[in-house]
């Protein structure tokens, strides 16, 4: 049997050892009325059987598209040393670091992928991730609602909906009341924004770039939170992160982001993971898994899981959060990939993206009746608005093996000639040439 | 060992690409950009390589070591899984693909893992319907304590508690707790749930009861009929976690026995790895009726047999999850159920069973196991009478093994045994590590009569000794960048 070892021998010695007959004995406790209906499952397979099997249906998806979706979820050049060395089985064989002692690879990597995010954000304290990017907004939300005591909070509408959709499952059921404050076209509305604030609110949600594209300055807002006490909550975008103004910059308490941009496939959403970092006064509200250094008897440095009591393992149903898994593996890959490209080398990947966005926004405004949603600073995403419908574009675009971006239609009611437009350096620029040619062609 | 910033060389190229023409602030105005260099790391290549190499040494992992870390289920993780995760039809798939219209006929290949995954899920629990969504085992049961709110709504009822026996693990009540329920803990008698303890705990304002059987003693919830039937009776719904369901396949099947809801850690079970601490994934199965509250999007199937993502029900919770779970860890159990069939699962369960019988009854001589009797993929022993005669506590045994080679066992949980020591071997370990191991664990309990302070005195041959914890938590250094707190 594929990996299980026991030899017809073994299991009688064992069985022998043990003063059972036979194996069914072990399980004599399970009630006969409790022995299942059916068990009704393929045969197994071969390795090579499995593996022909898998490759078929991995055929059957159809990646040969030049895409320009983007949305949340990036397709940026994964170094091939990233893969070599995430998948080493002494890191992805191991378990959540109990025994730090023979597990300081996992511990120090941890430590090192929160001070590499904390330094990509301005922040001083990370956890070891979440989920995704979208819990690590909810999360961050909790930390608020813990922290002030309050039970209100502000989200923008520029927030991705794919999380704003989520968030609502969730602060239902927590008397959270999650208030989004609607965009103007495709930007955050400050006078909106600031005329709901009061001081019941935990917190504000924001997010830079924005999920139409658009890159604003938040300090003033942030500002007028902290007069009122209320947390500010920025959600960024990793890569864009190594040239923009940083979170803590304008003011930020807590920054998340999803990490998967940073040396992670798309794989159809997942496995990814949230990144979560904060200023150092709200350490203690952190959830999750956090590493911390210390010392053994001898003075040598190590790393351990710190802060436990905040934990569900110790404090059960009083704890800051259920969370016990994390994606540490994903962290690892975030962190490889930080140190292979350093600054320069990620400053280079969001620049480019840039340059070619901008290059595309040049293209397709070019044509008649294409015009941007709105004139907003944007990095590598932005949205234009099309003379027909996105979806209808998009239709069409994809019978010659393009995907000119995400249509907005479904989440944002009223924009339905709009699509956000996503370039990386991947991009070639006859890509975008050929792009603008087969919207303009649509005209 | 120095952290990668140490090392860091201003100057030093690692990989980068293409200088770009132009510079940020030809596109965006200068307030908005960034002041300094986040200071990252300038490193070679062969820095990096050479870096993450050496601290990868520094762990134990199951392809290195043996992991008996109770309630994990450390077994073997297949490689060939790892290579089939990462084929370029699955790897490269963005997730909003399916939200375009027409493009549902580019990802029919995830589709039907997902729809092909729900499907077998079903049928080894014995559940209705499966939602993949939940990205590990507590966000699992998280999703399945908002079903439960949602069912209880639906009908009127007024539920506000969830109980939990006192041997579930801690993400039980915490879950429950953010779902927003009131939890109340039930007393085990002789380490299995007390029906008299529970009825008295069962009343009108019962949402469910979770319970995760075999339980964290590892023994079988042998009152399981008639605990199914009091809590029917009570008007709550029974919830199983699914933690321990490698011990069971093919012998009972939750669904059969009367639970309405349930999740599956498909990285223990489904021998998915654990990754250094994720990531996992805790697909969420429920019976019939509850399937009307499962989280959206749901993969359906239709007359043509084309997949598509349907979002058309009412009555759900709504998004647990912002896409389709870790749709590369489902990968993976898929490929693994695949691999074993029918036959391979059920000797999964007899062999970890067997496996920790064996170890069971090979220990007692030397470990107190205060619930002595066949026991299903997991027991827990006691250090309790050494701490006490001669002060060899539970987490010194646990760093003596690790000096010979062997991850110690999960320590100090369940919280209902003193100085716990909770060993699950799994089925792929062979009979001579299960053996090695037991010489071992001999030896170290000699050693705790004769020579305490050796044991006490364990890790020598880790690359640190022991650390010190409450100095961890005490100076607050959590970055290369945070100097101790005062």
């Amino acid at each position: 049997m594929p990996y299980i070892p026991h030899t017809p021998e073994e299991v009688r010695e064992m069985l022998q050892s043990v003063g059972v007959a036979n194996v069914e004995e072990l399980f004599a406790d399970i009630p006969r009325e409790l022995r299942p209906a059916s068990f009704d499952l393929p045969p197994g397979m071969t390795e090579m059987g499995v593996r022909d099997r898998l490759e078929a249906l991995a055929a059957k998806n159809r990646i040969d598209f030049v895409s320009f979706l983007g949305a949340g979820f990036y397709d940026h050049y994964v170094p091939s040393a990233v893969d070599a060395l995430a998948s080493r089985g002494e890191f992805y064989t191991a378990y959540t670091p109990y025994q730090a002692e023979a597990s300081q690879g996992t511990l120090q990597a941890i430590f090192e992928f929160q001070t590499a995010v904390c330094r990509l954000f301005g922040m001083d304290v990370a956890n070891a991730s979440v989920y995704d990017g979208g819990t690590a907004i909810y999360e961050a939300l909790m930390m608020a609602v813990r922290q002030t005591k309050r039970a209100t909070a502000l989200i923008c509408e520029t927030v991705s909906p794919i999380y704003r959709t989520m968030l609502a499952t969730f602060t239902e059921k927590l008397g959270l009341t999650l208030t989004t404050v609607p965009h103007a076209d495709g930007l955050t509305d400050f006078t909106a924004f600031e005329a709901a604030l009061d001081s019941r609110c935990a917190a504000v949600v924001v997010q830079n770039p924005n999920f139409f594209g658009a890159v604003q300055d938040y300090a003033a807002l942030f500002a007028k939170a902290k007069s009122l006490g209320a947390l500010s909550i920025a959600s960024a975008y990793p890569v864009m992160a190594s040239l923009l103004a940083t979170p803590r910059s304008m003011g930020a308490d807590i920054c998340v982001a999803e990490g998967q941009s940073l040396g992670l496939p798309l794989s159809f959403g997942g496995p990814y993971l949230g990144v979560m970092t904060c200023t150092k006064e709200l350490a203690r509200q952190m959830p999750g898994r956090i590493v911390g250094r210390t010392a053994d008897a001898n003075g040598r440095t190590g790393y351990v899981l710190t802060l436990q009591a905040r934990e569900q393992h110790i404090r059960r149903q009083k704890a800051t959060s259920n969370i016990c898994s994390n994606q540490a593996l994903c962290a690892l890959r975030v962190l490889i990939h930080l140190c292979l490209l350093g600054d320069e080398g990620l400053r280079r990947q969001a620049l480019n993206s840039v340059e070619k966005a901008h290059y595309a926004a040049q293209r397709l405004t070019a044509i008649p009746g294409v015009r941007l949603l709105n004139d907003a600073p944007f990095a590598n995403e932005f949205t234009v608005v099309l003379p027909g419908t996105a979806l209808e574009s998009c239709s069409n675009l994809m019978r010659w093996q393009y995907v000119p971006g995400f249509p907005l239609t479904r989440y944002y009611p009223g924009l339905e000639n709009a699509l956000v437009v996503c370039c990386t350096e991947k991009h070639r620029l006859s890509d975008i040439d050929t792009l603008a040619d087969m919207i303009g062609a649509l005209q | 060992m120095r952290t990668v910033f140490e090392k860091s060389r201003a100057g030093r190229e690692g990989v980068w690409q293409e200088k770009p023409a132009a510079s940020a602030s030809d596109f965006i105005p200068a307030g908005l950009l960034r002041g300094r260099e986040a200071n990252l790391p300038s490193l070679s290549e062969l820095d990096v390589v050479r870096h993450f190499t050496r601290l990868s040494r520094l762990n134990f992992g199951v392809d290195a070591n043996f992991y008996p870390l109770g309630s994990c289920t450390m077994k073997y993780n297949p490689k060939f899984t790892e290579v089939v995760a990462n084929l370029p039809g699955f790897a490269r798939l963005h997730p909003l693909a399916p939200q375009l219209c027409v493009a549902a006929k580019w990802c029919q290949g995830s589709l039907e893992v997902i729809y092909e995954t729900e499907r077998l899920l079903c049928e080894i629990t014995g559940m209705d319907a499966f939602t993949l969504h939940p990205m590990a085992g507590a966000h699992g049961e998280l999703t399945g304590a908002l079903i439960i709110a949602a069912y209880h709504a639906d009908r009127g009822n007024k539920k506000t508690k969830i109980l939990c026996p006192d041997s579930a693990h801690g993400t039980n009540p915490a879950s429950a707790a953010i779902a927003g329920f009131e939890v109340v803990s039930v007393a085990s008698r002789d380490g299995i749930v007390d029906p008299e303890a529970l009825a008295a705990a069962l009343d009108d304002s019962v949402a469910a009861v979770m319970l995760t059987c075999p339980n964290t003693l590892g023994l079988f919830e042998r009152h399981l009929p008639k605990i199914v039937d009091m809590i029917h009776d009570a008007g709550a719904l029974l919830y199983y976690d699914g933690a321990n369901l490698n011990a069971i396949l093919g012998k009972m099947r939750p669904g059969d026995a009367g639970f309405d809801v349930m999740h599956v850690n498909l990285h223990k079970t489904f021998a998915t790895p654990h990754g250094g601490g994720g990531p996992g994934s805790g697909p969420v199965g429920v019976s019939a009726a509850l399937a009307p509250y499962l989280p959206i999007s749901r993969v359906v199937k239709d007359e043509e047999g084309l997949y598509y993502l349907d979002y058309d029900y009412p009555k759900s919770i709504g998004y647990v999850a912002p896409l389709y779970g870790n749709f590369g860890v489902i990968l993976k159990a898929y490929a693994y159920i695949l691999r074993l069939g029918r036959e391979g699962l059920i000797r999964v369960s007899e062999q970890a069973v067997l496996a920790a019988n064996y170890l069971r009854v090979r220990l007692e001589s030397c470990l107190d196991i205060p619930y002595n009797r066949i026991c299903m993929h997991e027991f827990v022993a006691s250090a309790e009478k050494s701490a006490q005669a001669t002060g060899v506590r539970a987490l010194d045994l646990a760093k003596a093994l690790l000096d010979r080679g062997h991850h110690a066992p999960t320590i100090y949980f369940p919280l209902i045994v003193k100085e716990a020591v909770m060993i699950e071997p799994t089925e792929t370990e062979s009979k001579d590590t299960l053996d090695l191991f037991v010489e071992d664990l001999q030896r170290i309990a000699a050693q705790a009569e004769h020579a305490p302070e050796e044991v006490k005195a364990a890790p020598r041959a880790m690359p640190v000794g022991r650390l010190d914890e409450t100095k961890a938590a005490r100076d607050m250094v959590l970055t290369a960048d945070l100097a101790p707190a005062r």
